[in-house]
């Protein structure tokens, strides 16, 4: 899927320049874009690296036990395969709660290890499975309770209420949520 | 976030946790985390940039505007819809630009708000969680997960319809 996506792309874009006449910025566009792309890996680094740290002392130390208690029983319902494996479960949903509270660069780490755990849990196939889909799906819609950057940027432009917008934030996240979620497992079934 | 910090410090050493040397094995966790993205990361963006450059993000959304009218989008919000699930940083690039012309309490300024605090970068989630662990088929998670971005743009121009 990923070699279809990137692939078509590119194509897409080299057809779109020549008869746009923008070949120029496409060239400019693919140096700009390596080096961005570096400089958003290097951002990405301290902040990765400080949030693994941190997150294995609250792990070590039992609070990923408290998250998971209070979100398992809803995480035990949309995960068939992995309720066996508590392991994969308590990754799961430290995952979602980092996500809830908008420690987005908490939970990446958290959830790359939970796939990695339920790759090997499918005996390391390149097809993803049921679960993996669910999760997945998951951490490409939000579920933050307070969206910082957005309220921030309202208020840098002078909104004169910045978080006015929160309660429409819930219910547009909530319903996005639920149609990801109920359309994956409707075609997982089929 | 520093509090959060500090409290999960403070937590780990009331729990005899030995801090230091545990954050130093998660961090180095985390850091190889890092080398295993970058490839994958570096590869997108610099095809989601040729895509915005080419033009043709331009030629998608002069052919979606009719529909966008008809579904009682603003017209200013399109070229944000289709870049949302594509780049995290292209559409907060336009959502200041939204900001910027039209202000943040019309109506565009706030339909972009809420699309953009309702969703995350959905190609983004993707590339990272298949490609750091080799997954090649990943079935229906995009048309799910493009379904639920569809989602939230109409629940985005509704909410903001109907709460104000």
């Amino acid at each position: 899927m990923l070699n279809y996506i990137f692939a078509g792309i590119i194509a897409l874009s080299l057809i779109f320049s020549v008869f746009t006449g923008n070949t120029k910025a496409l060239a400019d566009a693919v140096i700009n874009g390596a080096e961005e792309s570096v400089r958003l890996l290097i951002t990405m680094a301290g902040m990765l690296t400080l949030w693994s740290g941190i997150m294995e002392i609250a792990s070590k130390g039992g609070l990923t036990e408290l998250f998971s208690r209070i979100l398992s029983p809803v995480m035990i319902r949309l995960f068939k395969n992995v309720k066996k494996d508590s392991r994969i479960l308590r990754l799961i949903s430290m995952n979602v709660s980092a996500n809830m509270l908008g420690l987005g660069n908490a939970a990446t780490p958290l959830g790359l290890s939970a796939v990695k755990e339920m790759k090997r849990l499918s005996g390391e196939s390149d097809r993803a499975t049921d679960d993996m889909i669910v999760f997945v799906v998951m951490n490409t819609a939000s579920i933050q309770i307070m969206p910082t950057m957005v309220a921030t940027l309202r208020q840098s432009y002078k909104s004169t209420h910045p978080f006015s917008i929160l309660p429409e934030v819930w219910i547009s996240s909530a319903c996005a949520l639920a149609v990801g979620l109920t359309l994956a497992k409707i075609l997982i079934k089929k | 976030m520093p509090a959060f910090i500090a409290v999960v410090v403070i937590y780990g050493l009331i729990k005899k946790v030995p801090v230091f040397d545990t954050f130093s094995s998660g961090a180095r966790e985390g850091f190889k985390t890092l080398y295993s993205i970058a490839p994958t990361l570096i590869g997108l963006i610099v095809a989601v940039n040729m895509f915005k450059a080419s033009g043709a993000i331009d030629f998608l959304c002069d052919k979606i505007t009719p529909a966008a009218d008809y579904l009682g989008f603003p017209k200013e919000i399109v070229p944000m819809i289709l870049l949302r699930p594509v780049s995290g940083g292209g559409s907060t690039a336009l959502l200041t630009d939204i900001y910027k012309n039209y202000g943040p309490d019309s109506f565009a300024g706030e339909v972009a708000s809420v699309l953009a605090g309702s969703t995350e970068t959905t190609f983004y989630a993707i590339a990272v969680y298949f490609g750091s662990v080799g997954i090649k088929k990943i079935r229906h998670t995009l048309i799910a997960a493009l379904a639920a971005d569809f989602t939230a743009a109409v629940m985005a121009v509704l909410t903001v319809r109907l709460m104000n």
